[in-house]
């Protein structure tokens, strides 16, 4: 395509292309850490949804080696929020290397802890918060447990934070553009600390699961087994496709860490309590 | 006609990992997980060993778990849980 990118994080690199400068411009500041490596596991396509409309009113479709039939096109102003999501779809959608877990991860050491949960589970909002005390943040969207070693990879992506959250942002942090009425509200993308992006070669051996639930009043709950290995299998967006090794993978990863449910009612007392569970481990 | 004789998927077809009350069950040529709880992990490993008639299977059964009053509801339970496990391809008659 005339404007293009690639970008590695973790396991993973990124072709992007783009009818427009603009995504590509934003995504060179916002990925300024990041390897720009020579080969693509993936591409993702930010195209203009008719020819005319590379100019009139810019409206960017998502493509990409695995994409959406009935996603909504966006307005060009937002391009760096359809790149996000189309590096998202390629991993959600075609990635068999690792075992996906939708979880945010962070670590001290090699030993990490996954904190899964739905969107709007504070686990981005946690893992951001955690990493300005000293943890090593691996990533906000996807826990990628590879299935030989059990062991998790960083895939440290810049957070997404939305709306109220976006006054949690660190001054020292590199930041996207402020995205204003996108179909998640206001969106602003942030850069995880630069230490964090060095390591993003160096797994870690989960330590912790940590199913977090935002705005309750704080509550600590132990998991049946059972339990945990459906809501695992619930947060997996490839443990269908991962097949034996799927199983094997999460089979393995419960059996050896302990669960817990947590609800919290802030991200203060969120992040006292995660730590309160890594002390008593 | 011959009361029909059920036995388990082969070992190897199957990776059983019991969890609490709960016993999750890869089945390979599906690639389906199936989350059983009691008694179905209990017959598969009865009918794992050998084919065994209804009668035989409850009997086995009966010796090793609490299956219910005598009168009748446990060959009903399992009819029921038979039925379950062969559409789940766990279980085939012979």
């Amino acid at each position: 395509m005339k404007h293009q990118i690639t970008l590695g994080v973790g396991p993973v690199s990124f072709r992007i292309g783009s009818d427009w400068h603009g995504p590509i411009a934003a995504l060179d500041a916002l990925y300024h850490d990041y390897p720009r490596p020579g080969f693509a596991d993936y591409s993702v396509r930010l195209e203009a949804i008719s020819p005319w409309r590379r100019w009139i009113r810019p409206s960017i479709r998502v493509r990409g080696d695995y994409w959406l039939p009935d996603a909504s096109p966006l307005p060009r102003a937002q391009g760096l929020l359809a790149a996000e999501m189309g590096m998202n779809l390629q991993v959600a959608l075609g990635h068999r290397r690792h075992l996906l877990i939708h979880a945010a991860v962070v670590a001290r050491g090699d030993r990490a802890i996954l904190m899964s949960g739905v969107s709007g589970a504070g686990k981005s909002t946690l893992a951001l918060m955690l990493s300005q005390r000293g943890w090593r943040f691996l990533g906000d969207e996807f826990a990628m447990i590879d299935p030989e070693t059990g062991w998790v990879h960083p895939f440290p992506r810049p957070v997404s934070l939305k709306n109220e959250s976006l006054e949690l942002i660190p001054d020292e942090y590199r930041v996207g553009p402020l995205l204003a009425g996108t179909p998640k509200g206001d969106v602003r993308h942030v850069a995880p600390p630069t230490a964090a992006i060095a390591a993003m070669d160096e797994p870690a051996r989960p330590a912790l699961l940590v199913f977090p639930r935002f705005g309750f009043p704080s509550a600590l709950g132990g998991l049946a087994a059972s339990e945990t290995f459906v809501r695992l299998t619930q947060a997996s967006t490839n443990y269908v496709a991962m097949g034996e090794a799927g199983f094997r993978t999460l089979v393995r990863l419960r059996g050896r860490i302990p669960a817990v449910a947590l609800d919290y009612p802030d991200g203060a007392t969120g992040v006292a309590a995660v730590e309160a569970l890594w002390d008593a481990l | 006609m011959a009361a029909p004789r059920y036995r388990a998927a082969e070992a190897a077809l199957l990776i059983v990992e019991p969890l609490d009350v709960f016993t999750a069950v890869f089945h390979r040529p599906s690639g389906v997980t199936h989350l059983l709880n009691e008694p179905a992990p209990q017959i598969l490993e009865a009918l794992g060993n050998e084919p065994l008639e209804m009668e035989a299977l409850l009997a086995w059964l009966a010796e090793r778990y609490d299956l219910g009053d005598a009168d009748g509801s446990g060959t009903a339970l399992l009819c029921a849980r038979l039925d379950e496990l062969e559409a789940a391809g766990l279980v085939e008659r012979t």
